[in-house]
């Protein structure tokens, strides 16, 4: 095993709530302790840090826990860190940390994400909103014309699938079927209700053609994922998960100005890196913050054509648990939680361990593709068990 | 009463985009070196790096690209639903502009619409909305 390969080891997540009183530090510090006991590791033996995106100072609740803050907090002896929002979305993180270990400027590093969007929203003394008179930056251009989230510029990607594709809302739908169904089946989901197709299908709005179900919704959680060095895993016990591609790109950060969600050239450059195919890969696990952004990505990655994302879920048999080409199965954003991100790469290494329990997917998986982002951002993980 | 707009802050990189409606036209920035219009405004030609960068007037008029109804109330006192829109613009290639279409019913948009700008003033920014037209 090369010093060169970078593993994902040691994996951990706090509870995930909404509005918890438990300090956004100590649901980080629960996942890092979960993530050292499984990989076998001790706080001391952690030499870096990577996070996405830092100390939110303007907007706390976004990200609450700074790389540093938690060095220092946690008395970690850091040889290498980093932490930025300039970075090819959340699982960047990760590709930082990769690059680290593959080059010896640390053997172990903890990444981490935070969030902490819905205690924040309800203890605005503790958490101040995020206060604008004016507007600048690339908010210059939607702001002030009332597109205020994200779920209204992913919504007018979605559309021109409706229009230019024929995407219908019984196909997009599946997304969400298919993350509420795979939560029932993970104890620490944050929606563990069933949802039916005439539930989706009577959901009110939020952005044509994206309804409520379509959007995930602000938690408080910590996720952890430890990346170690090909030449330190003597140091662990727990089946280390290898980071066999990466790949992450920006399309032009102008949302509106670029005619493509970044996702698909990042999903073609991911290819670009490895002699695996798409055929290969065992599940997948697709960022959702809005539904159609897992469908994007499917096409991305070429698991079907520019535009045939819908028919290739339609009925959602092929996306299922069982099916030959499994889901979100921890429940996305969508069901388990706005984790933001990193649990899509903790649900990677979980199933290609065989240790996802009542949602573990049959057969024998060793090829997983895990991502973040799909607009203006986008990062892929091809992780392997070898 | 609906709620106000959230504005852009104005400096030297943007001040002529969302004052030109005062005008009634709606100007774009073009290098002069190698002609591509440069979106959003940026003292530097993103396709030549010349510094010969100006603005232009373009007809007002353009196509939409793609759109979405909103219908979430974002804030308190959003009127909703309204259309927002990404607006390829005439003359200009390459950029697009989010917007409101306005002046019609939420469901009478349509990927392919013609549409030209229609200013919206408040204090001295001149927000560039659109309506449809035959």
């Amino acid at each position: 095993m090369a010093a060169a390969d970078a593993y994902i080891t040691g994996i951990g997540q706090s509870e995930i709530g909404v509005r918890l009183r438990r300090a956004p530090l100590l649901l980080t510090l629960d996942a890092v302790r979960e993530a050292l006991t499984e990989a076998g590791l001790t706080i001391g033996q952690i030499d870096g840090v990577s996070t996405y995106p830092g100390r939110a100072a303007a907007y706390l609740g976004f990200s609450p826990i700074g790389a540093d803050e938690l060095i220092d907090a946690l008395g970690i002896r850091a040889r290498w860190y980093c932490g930025g929002l300039e970075i090819s979305s959340q699982l960047g993180a990760v590709v930082a940390a990769a690059m680290a270990v593959r080059t010896g400027q640390a053997r172990h590093v903890l990444c981490y994400r935070t969030v902490y969007e819905a205690a924040a929203m309800a203890r605005p003394d503790e958490y101040p909103p995020m206060r604008r008179e004016t507007v600048d930056g690339y908010s210059q251009w939607f702001t002030p014309f009332n597109a205020f989230s994200a779920a209204n510029w992913t919504a007018q990607y979605a559309m021109r699938h409706v229009k230019r594709f024929g995407l219908t809302r019984e196909q997009l739908a599946q997304i969400a079927l298919i993350d509420r169904a795979n939560a029932m089946r993970n104890p620490r989901a944050l929606v563990r209700e069933p949802l039916t197709m005439e539930q989706y299908l009577a959901a009110r709005m939020i952005s044509t053609p994206l309804c409520l179900f379509d959007c995930d919704r602000y938690s408080d959680a910590s996720t952890v994922l430890i990346v170690s060095a090909g030449n330190a895993l003597d140091e662990v016990a727990c089946t280390p998960i290898r980071i066999a591609a990466m790949a992450g790109t920006v399309e032009r950060h102008s949302w509106d100005q670029a005619e493509w969600m970044a996702c698909y050239a990042t999903g073609a450059d991911l290819w670009k890196q490895t002699d695996y195919k798409p055929a290969d890969v065992d599940t997948v696990q697709l960022y959702d913050g809005f539904s159609f952004q897992a469908l994007a990505w499917l096409e991305a990655l070429g698991f079907c054509g520019l535009g045939e994302g819908g028919k290739f879920i339609e009925g959602g048999r092929r996306i299922a648990l069982d099916g030959e080409l499994p889901l979100n199965t921890f429940g996305g954003q969508i069901g388990a939680g706005r984790l933001h991100g990193f649990g899509f790469a903790h649900e990677g290494v979980l199933q290609l361990r065989g240790r996802g329990g009542e949602r573990q997917i049959p057969g024998d998986p060793r090829l997983a593709v895990c991502t973040s982002g799909g607009g203006p951002l986008a990062t892929a993980l091809l992780l392997a068990r070898d | 009463m609906a709620a106000p707009r959230v504005l852009p802050r104005l400096d030297s990189d943007n001040r002529f985009f969302w004052t030109s409606g005062a005008a009634g036209e709606l100007r774009l920035l073009r290098c002069q070196d190698c002609g591509t219009f440069i979106h959003p405004p940026r003292p530097v030609c993103r396709h030549c790096l010349s510094e010969k960068v100006a603005p232009e007037a373009v007809a007002g008029t353009g196509i939409v690209d793609t759109f979405t109804v909103n219908y979430q109330e974002w804030r308190p006192g959003l009127e909703v639903p309204y259309v927002i829109a990404r607006v390829a613009i005439d003359g200009a290639p390459g950029v697009y502009l989010t917007t409101n279409i306005v002046g019609c019913p939420v469901d009478a948009v349509q990927i392919g619409d013609r549409v030209r700008v229609k200013f919206e003033q408040q204090g001295e920014v001149f927000l560039p909305l659109f309506e449809k037209f035959a």
